[in-house]
């Protein structure tokens, strides 16, 4: 059976509805540790939401330093997939596994409502399984998501086709409305929104779970996606 | 020898600072007319000891450009104080 990591920060808060959300798509969840270093068994990982570290200093800075962190990035080097969920793609950016910064939304709000995001580009572990342009409801719940990066590196995300999802309506002042971008391999993915919260509809949206299954399917042929785009 | 560090922290000019603009947009509503480019950052204190000023500086940098900043948005300004035993 499938197996997706799920990494637990101290302050980590969204590894339960990321564990159930991988669950209901047909696969097994495995909560890792912030201090276990072993990612043998696991086929994909996800860094969920929260507030690694308490977010001290900056989100994500010292999550960075957690042991597991050195496996993710082998994972990750040897074409794995790894996907960051809010607090979790702030600890990719801090990492350097992922390019810019997350910064305190415009207007300064903690925004927690449903938003509308379009699939910018479909060549990475997350939206492979989506069609160019397809619009999904997700949750986000966030003060730091404004996606920062300079102009030079804004285009060659755009030309690049690194950014994944952008938002319809950009709710906290994102270059570009980037909700979500990929690495130059596509094998490691950030966005700010919740596909978790959003794999039923009784939860208000079940657009989510095409994402979690888009993981899934990555999971399972990781390692042949990542080598086709290199 | 111990020095005094004072790491100022500043987002890059060119980054959105919300919360500058938000002080900036604040200010006249007291009376406080022709105040501009408000920036806001945070100041990171600490002893350190070193064999010399040159030494010190060296090691902040290296800790700045690591960890205590992100270069994607922010910059710092360090200084440091000998101090006087």
């Amino acid at each position: 059976m499938t197996t997706v990591g799920v990494v637990v920060f101290p302050g980590t808060n969204c590894e339960f509805d990321v564990a159930d959300a991988v669950r209901r798509c047909g696969a097994h969840p495995q909560l890792i540790w912030h201090n276990d270093t072993d990612l043998a068994g696991v086929d994909a990982v996800i860094l969920p939401g929260g507030f690694a570290h308490g977010d001290y200093l900056r989100t994500g800075a010292i999550a960075r330093f957690s042991p597991v962190m050195g496996s993710v990035a082998c994972f990750a080097q040897g074409g794995g997939p790894v996907v960051g969920i809010c607090n979790g793609f702030q600890v990719l950016c801090e990492a350097g596994l992922l390019p810019g910064a997350l910064q305190k939304n415009a207007g300064l709000k903690f925004l927690c409502q449903s938003t509308e995001v379009q699939v910018a580009s479909t060549d990475n572990v997350l939206t492979a399984a989506c069609r160019p342009k397809l619009r999904l409801r997700l949750p986000i719940n966030h003060f730091e998501g404004n996606y920062t990066i300079d102009a030079v590196g804004a285009r060659r995300l755009r030309d690049a086709g690194q950014v994944v999802l952008t938002y319809v309506d950009n709710p906290n002042g994102s270059v570009d409305d980037i909700a979500g971008v990929c690495n130059s391999e596509g094998n490691v993915v950030g966005l700010m929104p919740h596909p978790e919260r959003a794999v039923d509809a009784l939860a208000g949206s079940a657009d989510g779970r095409v994402l979690v299954e888009g993981i899934l399917a990555s999971a399972r042929g990781g390692r042949r996606l990542a080598h086709a785009r290199s | 020898m111990i020095f005094d560090v004072v790491v100022d922290v500043a987002s890059h000019e060119g980054i959105a600072d919300p919360q500058g603009a938000t002080i900036e947009r604040a200010l006249p509503a007291l009376g406080f007319e022709g105040v501009r480019q408000v920036r806001v950052g945070k100041s990171i204190r600490f002893t350190l000891e070193a064999g010399d000023d040159r030494g010190a500086r060296a090691l902040v940098e290296d800790m700045c450009e690591r960890f205590l900043t992100n270069p994607v948005i922010e910059r710092s300004q360090i200084i440091v104080t000998p101090r006087r035993s």
